[in-house]
């Protein structure tokens, strides 16, 4: 899957989870200083992400995805390697 | 060798509750850590809780409790004859809260004792008291849920200072003809042990919140589904919810999960009590009764969850 439908899923995520635009979910975007995105949401984006796009991403990992940026680079490469 | 002949169900006969007089408030925390009051509650619903006095204890609070729940039942404390006490944050190694909690209310020589399965502990010993019942080694048993969380969390720490809170709550488990407590679901993992801790080398609560969190929400609707066939029971036949009260994000995504309707009477007792660990149930519970929402008989749902991790639920009757 390319960046940019990861990036596109990922926004309607963001959207659906915090009511954010997907709009405002662009690569460069912090989840926690400009999304607003809180850390029980940023779970549940997570879960939903899983799911959607058929990786795992460990509870461990999910303090290193700052922007939306590094959970689309995640995402797409734990999707290359599963 | 004769065995009892035992009761073919049991039911719950009584709810108590017992919540300590001084209410803290969201606002309160602000002077204490670096939070605020619509940060507390976005992320927990809760508002305020009840904080023990520093002299109060788990036997003080759970004999108050307890001494309710024996009135709603309509019976005398002679009439019980085993007490156990779910609690994680009893001051004293020996003795335990039990054998205190029985001897204050004047019940003679019960089997009394205490069980730690952390916030899961009251459906465990819900579901310890209803096969004592039914298989004849007791006929009324006292339940109890006392902690005073205060005692053991770091009031430094904002992730769980803003969380945790003190009160009891109790229910009388006797015999009866038609099963008023379903058969119990409970399990645990071990190897998520360190997600939720209070150890010997360290006196508070420590917790990796977003990860309980996540657990919480993505492993426990199975365990509710499972309750209710175990039961004989639909999903859809719940009248009444009551998860133990960790965090309104929880409930509410549980809620989701199972696709609760609206008509079903959904405990969120956590926003004025905080989470009360094995408390939290009996003491929900008890404010689902005094609501008047709730019928005689009515289907509800128990489900407790904490460290452990442990789990455990059952579909019961309220009385």
């Amino acid at each position: 899957m390319s960046e940019t439908e990861v990036l596109a899923g990922l926004a309607d995520i963001v959207n659906e989870v915090t009511g954010i635009p997907a709009s405002d979910v662009q690569m460069d975007k912090s989840f926690t200083d400009d999304l607003d995105v809180d850390s029980l949401s940023m779970v549940e984006v997570v879960v939903a992400a899983e799911e959607k796009f058929g990786v795992r991403i460990p509870d461990e990992s999910v303090k290193d995805l700052r922007t939306v940026g590094d959970a689309v680079t995640y995402i797409v490469k734990a999707g290359v390697s599963a | 060798m004769r065995l009892p002949a035992g009761s073919p169900g049991a039911r719950i006969l009584g709810v108590g509750d017992y919540r300590p007089v001084r209410v803290m408030e969201n606002a309160e925390l602000e002077t204490m850590v670096d939070t605020n009051d619509q940060w507390i509650r976005e992320r927990t619903g809760i508002a305020r809780r009840h904080i023990a006095a520093p002299d109060e204890t788990i036997v003080d609070m759970g004999a108050a409790a307890g001494a309710k729940a024996i009135a709603a039942a309509g019976l005398s404390p002679v009439d019980i004859d085993l007490v156990l006490v779910a609690t994680c944050s009893h001051a004293d190694r020996m003795p335990g809260a039990a054998p205190q909690v029985a001897h204050r209310l004047g019940i003679p020589s019960p089997g009394a004792y205490d069980l730690n399965a952390a916030c899961s502990g009251f459906s465990y010993a819900l579901a310890q008291a209803s096969d004592a019942v039914r298989a004849g080694s007791a006929t009324r048993v006292l339940v109890v849920g006392s902690e005073k969380m205060s005692s053991i969390v770091d009031w430094t720490d904002r992730g769980t200072c803003i969380l945790f809170a003190d009160g009891a709550g109790a229910v009388v488990v006797g015999p009866s003809d038609e099963p008023g407590i379903g058969p119990v679901v409970w399990g645990s993992d071990g190897s998520r042990g360190d997600m939720l801790t209070c150890t010997g080398d360290d006196p508070f609560i420590r917790m990796e919140g977003a990860a309980v969190f996540r657990w919480a929400t993505t492993s426990l609707a199975p365990v509710v589904r499972e309750a209710c066939a175990r039961a004989g029971v639909e999903v859809a036949d719940l009248q009444v919810v009551v998860f133990h009260q960790a965090n309104a994000r929880i409930i509410d995504s549980l809620v989701r999960a199972l696709k609760l309707t609206d008509d079903v009477v959904v405990a969120h007792d956590v926003v004025d009590s905080g989470n009360t660990s094995a408390a939290s149930m009996p003491l929900a519970l008890a404010r689902v009764l005094e609501s008047g929402q709730v019928e005689s008989g009515s289907l509800c749902l128990l489900l407790g969850f904490g460290a452990g991790l442990n789990y455990a639920g059952q579909v019961v009757t309220v009385p």
